[in-house]
């Protein structure tokens, strides 16, 4: 008697609704056994991680200040993800986007510049980020490398960059040799929502970037195309749609938006640029952009959610002496799981009682 | 003289880990399993080779750890890309997540610990000639074995019937399975190969490469891996000259940057990851004959009963 996978006649749709929930409360399940074994009461740990940050004011902006980075990076990742384009290099897309943004509050610094000054810097990051997804887009479609090796290989040159204009060119000489540009000057500053509070004009980007993204998948016949392209490749060809082209497209896309994310997050919660700007948020899109199905309002809710493990991970870390890795840990987890959930869409398992009578071998 | 010889002593040392892990991934490419979770295996393999090596006192039975963990990783991997029909890129992104937190917490304890590094090889006379002598005779176990490793899978690859069939499951998983091949456990058996090579890559990096355990150590050697098994064309020969290639442009450009020569460290640091993305860039386009990759590499299977 042993179990063997079949796929299903057609797509389960009660199991697509159910799977990201059962993913959550296996990782749950799993993480309270992993607290037990380092040693912490798993009940408690898991009150600081999922429902503590969720109880004050504070942390519920702190949440939605770290979905903002997530849900951006993850719409882009979604699309070429859709189109079969795997972008995993979002990481160095958000760098350079950061760094490209920064160049203009560098040299703006102490000048009486305008109000133009932060909407340049957002449209810099995000064509930067652009044209930094688009190497290995190009490298993919002239040349067939691996977009997946080019696109995490930028990841580390982008993080050099970046170390690099911080340590020498753009140093703030009054920084104690810290390795930081100067704090950027209010023109120069995401605005913050309400006074006195971390929620910045981010949030609401993000948002708006949910339903334009919303609406190109539902609605248009780009969407469309994407969704094609990545489902049913021999289609497409059929249906004269160009994969390159979308490839580029989806790539461009992703890579804008990640850009965008990065200088969003210099330009506002961090307001200097400097190394360490990014706790992975371009990994972790990877698994906000599964875990919300490649849907962009899947994304949005993954996206807090995902928030909400970071915000966890410093209060259990600060209160329970938990290792920051557990949220990583945690991340990865919940990808396998979900990854695995998801697999039951579209197959389902048989108990298979082998008839023959004759004794068999090792297996 | 000296400094020739100590640069290809360093070279030989930054490469044999790239040979170890690539020739691990090599075989379970070769299966048709693409694995991208080498770099998770790596450093997973590393924080408990350094682990074991420091409270036993022994490399050896670090390095054993070192290789039973990342085969343990790979088996999670396994389950998913091959028990369960996922898709191969997100099981092995998930993998490389996981590890590099994983690792974290295993390492913690040992942050800032250091071991004795693994013992050089010392024959009187021979070891003491000029020129080779350090670098022939002269090396550790590791470097030997990684040699060793590759021969072994050439042979097994292109000399042994085992070898032919676990090809053809890579080329024609369906064709494999009609002749009656247990195609998922072929590939399983090639998916725990490449973990325990990963992890033993891993384990190369604190017990012999440095003597001490630091979070992310393996800053994307895994990554390289992976691409060398590109530049290799699959093929085990050509991944010795890949990996050697790589680890002297590694070696390289830190000895330009210690001597001084004006260019910023960072720009040098990134050349080995810019150095694989023109490789691959120029010799995919080499090949615009034909892949020579594994036909049904990357592709799901679940046999049809």
């Amino acid at each position: 008697m042993y179990l063997v996978l079949e796929k299903r006649a057609e797509r389960s749709h009660t199991i697509a609704l159910v799977s990201p929930l059962v993913a959550i409360g296996l990782t749950i399940v799993t993480m309270s056994i992993l607290f037990a074994i380092i040693g912490k009461n798993p009940v408690a740990a898991l009150d600081a991680y999922f429902i503590a940050p969720l109880t004050d004011s504070y942390s519920l902006q702190e949440i939605a200040v770290k979905a903002t980075p997530l849900v951006l990076i993850a719409i882009g990742l979604s699309l070429c993800y859709l189109a079969n384009a795997w972008n995993i290099g979002a990481e160095g897309q958000f760098l350079i986007g950061a760094v490209a943004g920064s160049w203009i509050a560098v040299k703006t610094q102490g000048t009486d510049a305008g109000y133009w000054v932060l909407p340049a810097m957002l449209l810099l990051g995000a064509a930067a980020g652009a044209l930094y997804g688009l190497i290995p887009a190009i490298c993919k479609v002239r040349f067939g490398a691996s977009e997946i090796l080019t696109s995490l290989m930028l990841v580390y040159v982008a993080d050099l960059f970046l170390d690099y204009l911080v340590r020498g060119p753009w140093r703030d000489p009054a920084g104690f040799n810290f390795p930081t540009t100067a704090d950027f000057d209010p023109v120069a500053t995401v605005p913050v929502l309400i006074e006195g509070s971390r929620l910045h004009l981010g949030a609401v980007i993000a948002l708006v970037v949910v339903a334009a993204a919303s609406v190109l998948l539902g609605r248009t016949i780009k969407g469309f195309e994407i969704r094609v392209v990545g489902a049913a490749p021999r289609a497409a060809r059929f249906g004269g749609f160009n994969s390159n082209h979308l490839i580029l497209l989806t790539f461009a896309i992703s890579g804008g938006l990640a850009g965008l994310a990065g200088i969003i997050e210099v330009a506002g919660p961090v307001g200097h640029l400097q190394p360490g700007i990014s706790p992975g948020y371009g990994f972790t899109a990877i698994i906000v952009a599964f875990l919300g199905r490649l849907n962009p309002i899947g994304i949005l809710i993954a996206g807090l959610f995902l928030a909400l493990t970071f915000i966890g991970g410093e209060q259990a870390q600060i209160t329970m002496k938990i290792p920051l890795d557990v949220t990583k840990v945690f991340q990865g987890l919940l990808l396998f799981y979900v990854l695995a959930c998801d697999s039951l869409i579209l197959y389902r398992f048989r108990l298979i009682f082998p008839s023959r009578q004759v004794p068999r071998g090792t297996g | 003289m000296e400094l020739a010889e100590a640069i290809i002593l360093s070279v030989l040392a930054a490469s044999t880990p790239l040979l170890i892990a690539a020739t691990g991934e090599l075989v379970a490419e070769r299966s048709g399993v693409l694995n991208l979770g080498v770099e998770g295996m790596m450093i997973v393999g590393a924080a408990c080779g350094f682990g074991a090596a420091w409270l036993s006192g022994s490399i050896f039975v670090g390095a054993l750890c070192g290789i039973a963990a990342g085969t343990l990783m790979s088996l999670i991997f396994a389950i998913m890309a091959l028990g369960l029909a996922v898709n191969q890129v997100a099981s092995g992104l998930a993998l490389t997540i996981f590890g590099i937190g994983l690792s974290g917490l295993i390492g913690a304890g040992f942050v800032g610990e250091r071991i004795t590094s693994a013992p050089h090889l010392y024959i009187p006379g021979l070891t003491d000639l000029p020129v080779i002598g350090r670098i022939v005779f002269g090396e550790d176990a590791f470097v030997y074995f990684s040699l060793a490793l590759i021969v072994g899978v050439w042979f097994f690859l292109y000399r042994t019937r085992s070898g032919l069939i676990l090809r053809a499951c890579g080329d024609n998983h369906v064709s494999a399975h009609a002749l009656g091949y247990p195609v998922l456990r072929i590939r399983l058996f090639a998916v725990m190969f490449g973990g325990a090579c990963a992890g033993l890559a891993g384990a190369y990096l604190p017990l012999a490469y440095t003597p001490f355990f630091i979070p992310g150590m393996t800053a994307g050697r895994g990554w390289i891996a992976l691409a060398l098994t590109v530049f290799a064309s699959w093929r085990p020969g050509r991944l010795v000259i890949g990996a050697y290639l790589f680890g002297a442009v590694t070696i390289l450009q830190l000895h330009a940057q210690g001597a001084g020569i004006g260019i910023p460290s960072q720009f040098m640091s990134s050349l080995p990851y810019l150095a694989t993305v023109i490789v691959l860039v120029a010799l995919s386009r080499a090949r615009t004959g034909g892949s020579t990759a594994p036909a049904a590499l990357g592709t799901v299977f679940v046999p049809d009963r």
